[in-house]
């Protein structure tokens, strides 16, 4: 078997002997940047390209839209109160005479806003303790078991005693709205954290030990570029499945927080107080309900669909199918 | 086993007494209780621009020793000198200066490139960590790589899912090469290829073996294909080496019962020739790593087993020019003070 013969096959030229002249054929691209590949992909994805078109709408009705319906939804009218729809009040009033439109534009604000950052925290805490936990040996116990702990902590009172705890201080600090924005962002972020963190440890356990890891260590990659080159993108599906889930999740503590009177004051309309607002009404005007649904729904939603071509567009084994 | 057929020669890599003792833990404090001696005081030498071929039954600590050499663990004990440079025990952040020297390629081409990253980060990796070029240059390096594996240019923006198993593993070839290494460690490289692409590869191998001046060892448990390539050829068992030899004298005149064993269990394409073989089957199974015999590790399945292979382990001795053997069947000045110890 010393002299093997060497089949032909379809792997293209085989001549090894020294560098030859090289001529691009059509078929060849340069290295291009990734993300031209993903946006491929993403374009291809229907349901992501629909969740985006309602993402970025539902974004503008509350970010553009108070700068064009122009009313104050504070504004108490006691004489149009529980109106339905009319081109003054489109979406009808409250009982106390406020513009829904404009109550739904402003209350988004806030939800949306408290959902995307507490999302985005949650998911910062979770990703580096799960990272650092599954990665690093010597902190896994302590990390894994810290988040036990946090899982086996009640929320509600701990949400509870922060707010008795900070409520005043950071209001006094940075006002009324600021001060609750972050409190209830960053309450919401720490007590929401330890789904992703165990998820990513998991997959964190089973990649370290795949042979490019290896590879990489042969090469020479520092620890830290390890993880971010090889082991984040490969937990990225997970990492994007919480972070929808994520969203949705906090928009409605928010909403639950607001309900028990420990969130943003009662004068300030988010989407899930409307939605207990108009809970007591429900029987005689049901859409003072649905619209806050609908809206907490379809942002959740188009979220969860974005979440998902995203998902399939940044995995290449996925890609282009 | 200092000098191994390469007279006069200094030796590229030299491997002294290499220990690899993973540790076994239990109960609730994490307490060692035992290890598995994966690799177990193995020394060898490599000379520059040869291949050593490293076989032996899986589990026997070929591919640990590969990595330990490497140092992609952190070693048991012994010294491994790299080009006049001890790199057994230094930290890991000190080896990073010294990694662009020795690379490995994997038996798994499938597992060993990341499927996220494209042909072009696959192969610039090393150059990103070391050379610190700039875009331009390194994607030049990167053409110059695929033409030398033979990889057609078009491929760089592919992802790994996209390529035959033996395009795969030029992929890992290329990028073992990217930063100009002396030496090689080749981790069952053709393993998981077929018959015809193990070829290509091997040749491949040793095309650029011949133009880069490589220097390789060799894991296989392929006995023919290590016959091909190697220029010398250890074999291990239970982790440790058991006779190391030029190719030509460990395949025609055999010392160790363990090699003999291996040596017959070669398949025969001849189907006259065939029949005439006589194997040697061992009985028994590999003792566990773990809880290795008393003296000779092989003592439990020798066919030629004495008395004293059960009481010490045989030293290592050289029984020809340039072949070392570790059996008590050929150290007889020793047999007898062994004797007047055991009486």
């Amino acid at each position: 078997m010393t002299d093997l013969p060497r089949p032909i096959t379809e792997e293209g030229p085989h001549e090894v002997s020294g560098p030859k002249p090289f001529a691009p054929d059509e078929a060849f691209r340069p290295p291009r940047n990734q993300w031209w590949d993903v946006w491929d992909q993403f374009r291809t994805h229907k349901g992501a390209l629909a969740g985006s078109f309602v993402f970025v709408f539902i974004i503008l009705f509350v970010g553009v839209g108070p700068w064009i319906w122009q009313v104050d939804p504070g504004f108490i009218d006691i004489r149009a109160r529980n109106q339905g729809p009319s081109w003054a009040h489109p979406l009808g009033t409250d009982q106390l005479g406020r513009d829904m439109l404009a109550r739904m534009m402003f209350g988004g604000r806030i939800s949306v806003a408290v959902g995307l950052t507490a999302m985005f925290l949650g998911l910062l805490i979770g990703t580096l303790v799960g990272v650092l936990a599954g990665y690093f040996r010597r902190v896994d116990g302590l990390l894994m078991r810290t988040t036990d702990l946090f899982l086996a902590l009640p929320l509600l009172p701990l949400l509870l005693v922060m707010v008795l705890l900070f409520r005043e201080m950071l209001s006094q600090r940075l006002g009324e709205a600021a001060g609750v924005f972050l409190l209830i962002v960053v309450a919401i972020g720490i007590t929401s954290w330890m789904q992703t963190a165990r998820i990513v440890r998991g997959d964190v356990l089973a990649l370290k030990e795949r042979e490019y890891v290896l590879a990489a260590r042969s090469i020479g990659t520092p620890p830290r570029r390890v993880v971010t080159r090889h082991i984040l993108p490969n937990v990225l599906s997970p990492i994007m499945v919480s972070a929808t889930l994520g969203i949705a999740s906090a928009i409605i503590t928010e909403s639950a927080l607001s309900f028990l009177g420990l969130g943003f004051p009662p004068d300030f309309p988010t989407w899930g107080r409307l939605l207990f607002d108009g809970r007591d009404w429900i029987e005689q005007y049901p859409a003072r309900v649905i619209w806050p649904g609908l809206f907490i729904s379809l942002t959740v939603l188009s979220v969860n669909f974005i979440g998902d071509g995203l998902r399939d567009a940044l995995d290449p084994r996925i890609r282009g199918r | 086993m200092a000098d191994a057929g390469g007279i006069g020669r200094t030796p590229l890599l030299e491997v002294r007494g290499l220990k690899m003792h993973f540790p076994i833990t239990s109960g609730l404090l994490r307490r060692q209780i035992g290890a598995v001696k994966a690799v177990d005081d193995v020394s060898f030498d490599v000379f520059p621009r040869e291949t050593l071929g490293m076989v032996g039954e899986s589990g026997c600590g070929k591919s640990t020793c590969g990595r330990a050499v490497l140092r992609l663990y952190d070693i048991t004990a012994g010294t491994i000198r790299l080009d006049g440079v001890e790199i057994g025990q230094i930290p890991q952040p000190r080896l990073r200066k010294l990694r662009p020297k020795m690379q490995m390629v994997f038996q798994d081409p499938q597992a060993s490139l990341n499927p996220r990253m494209t042909v072009a980060g696959i192969i610039g990796e090393p150059l990103d960590e070391h050379a610190g070029w700039g875009r331009r240059q390194k994607l030049d390096r990167i053409y110059e790589l695929m033409d030398a594996v033979g990889l057609n240019r078009n491929f760089v923006n592919r992802y790994p899912h996209e390529f035959s198993g033996g395009q795969r593993q030029r992929i890992g070839i290329a990028r073992a090469l990217a930063l100009n290494p002396a030496f090689i460690v080749c981790d069952e490289p053709i393993a998981a290829l077929d018959v015809s692409i193990q070829a290509q590869v091997v040749n491949l191998l040793e095309e650029l073996q011949q133009r880069f001046g490589l220097t390789y060892l060799f894991i296989s448990h392929d006995l023919s294909m290590v016959r091909h390539i190697a220029t010398r050829v250890a074999v291990m068992y239970l982790g440790k080496i058991v006779e190391i030899a030029p190719r030509e004298r460990l395949y025609a005149d055999p010392k160790h019962p363990y090699t003999q064993a291996l040596l017959s269990a070669v398949p025969e394409p001849d189907p006259a020739a065939e029949r005439r073989v006589e194997r040697i089957i061992l009985k028994g199974d590999v003792p566990s790593p773990a809880n290795p015999p008393k003296g000779c590790n092989f003592c439990t399945r020798c066919p030629q087993v004495m008395e004293i292979c059960r009481e010490i382990d045989p030293p290592t001795q050289e029984v020809a020019p340039g072949q070392f053997v570790a059996c008590h069947l050929y150290g007889e000045p020793r047999r007898t003070t062994a004797e007047a110890t055991a009486a």
